[in-house]
């Protein structure tokens, strides 16, 4: 029983991790690319402020198609959205992973918990109109 | 200030709100909304969609230490995870039929109420060794951790499994609604009501936070509160800071992490009966 938990927190512990180390070198790659295409936002003082960056009317790829041609443009900002979404994923293949070491550990009890969870988070993704 | 400098001195901001936020369970949303409303006068929603990737980022980088270190009990986490995920997706609906402001004071006082049960049990270090709870017997929630501060292994037992998943429901119910505060109702639930160590509490709220804030967070992004120049900094200096917080935790006592986390309990509470009472 205890060596079956330890393998379930080893298998989690590692989708975690890969899905924290990708999602930083992709945002952290999409980063690099903004500031290499666009020159103003590098200079350390100048006229340029970061606010026509935050405003409320700031344009962003804020869906898959944009976010696909921003990607394709090889545009950062694309990219940086795309490590972002990586982030948000890894919970969800963290509680996918769970689901699968409760069968192969053969704990339908457990099974059904993570099964739920992991239907209901699909279905907020839908209503969300992904 | 260019946009380099905002990305450098948001990315340490980050850091810090990602070592407060691993270290006692909450996503660092009360650091990051605050700095980019108040600081950087980003607009709210942009900044609440900065604090949803900031509580993921939080979760996943401290809860890949704490789980392989067995401070997060898996089986209670993703068990109550039912009533989180729940409440998240019913507060989605519920969003535009219930009274904001008075929900502000209804939670800014239950949340100055756990405060104050906190700070009754910070002498409280001892673990539950029986438990009659038939929830929690039966799909075997009970659980040990090792403590590196006091250098032993301690053995838990888990109660109130019922009042917990009540109590987790609201948690996700009122993230959903208010976007803050999902942590913070998850840690006393979990302390309080269910008698989890405190280490514990904090390192399976950590767990939970992230799976509660994924469940809302497809609909900030399609909503367009996903700004990258926010979110990049955000997401890499909390993700280095998380991992830093997730060594202090096993090293501190549990007194200490009670007593930061009754502070931080006390301005979040503060937070939001100011929105409620002053919106």
């Amino acid at each position: 029983m205890e060596e079956k938990v330890r393998k379930v927190e080893l298998a989690i512990s590692m989708v975690l991790r890969v899905g924290v180390v990708v999602s930083v070198l992709v945002v952290g790659a999409g980063l690099a690319l903004m500031f290499a295409h666009h020159q103003a936002y590098v200079p350390i003082t100048g006229h340029f402020s970061y606010r026509a960056l935050t405003s409320s009317s700031t344009r962003f790829p804020h869906s898959f198609a944009a976010l696909w041609r921003s990607i394709g443009r090889g545009d950062g900002r694309g990219i940086v959205v795309l490590g972002v979404l990586i982030l948000i994923l890894t919970p969800v293949l963290r509680v996918a992973v769970g689901v699968l070491s409760f069968i192969y550990e053969k704990d339908p009890p457990m099974t059904i918990v993570t099964l739920y969870v992991l239907a209901v988070l699909i279905g907020s993704f839908f209503l969300a109109g992904a | 200030m260019t946009p380099l400098d905002f990305v450098v001195s948001l990315a340490l901001i980050s850091v810090a709100a990602g070592v407060l936020g691993s270290l006692i369970g909450l996503g660092g949303g009360v650091v990051i909304v605050p700095v980019l409303t108040l600081l950087y006068h980003v607009d709210i929603r942009l900044a609440i969609g900065a604090s949803i990737v900031s509580v993921i980022a939080t979760s996943s980088g401290a809860a890949a230490a704490y789980v392989r270190e067995r401070m997060t009990n898996l089986r209670a986490g993703m068990f109550l995870e039912i009533a989180t995920t729940t409440g998240a997706v019913s507060g989605a609906y519920l969003t535009t039929l219930l009274p904001t402001r008075s929900l502000f004071i209804f939670f800014g006082l239950v949340l100055a109420y756990s405060s104050f049960a906190t700070f009754k049990r910070r002498h409280t270090a001892q673990a539950l060794t029986v438990s009659n709870d038939r929830l929690a017997n039966f799909f075997d929630l009970h659980g040990s951790y090792y403590d590196p501060a006091e250098q032993r292994e301690i053995p838990y037992k888990v109660v109130g499994t019922k009042l917990g998943l009540f109590l987790m429901y609201l948690a996700g119910l009122v993230s959903a609604l208010l976007g803050i505060g999902s942590g913070a109702l998850k840690v006393p639930a979990m302390d309080s009501a269910m008698h989890l160590p405190m280490k514990v509490s904090s390192a399976t709220s950590n767990f939970m936070i992230g799976v509660t804030a994924a469940a809302s967070a497809g609909v900030y992004f399609i909503r367009g509160q996903i700004d990258p120049i926010i979110a990049a900094p955000v997401a890499v200096g909390v993700l280095v800071g998380a991992t830093f917080g997730a060594r202090v935790l096993g090293r501190v006592t549990s007194k200490t992490v009670r007593l930061v986390f009754v502070v931080v309990l006390v301005v979040i509470s503060v937070e939001m009966l100011q929105k409620g009472f002053f919106p």
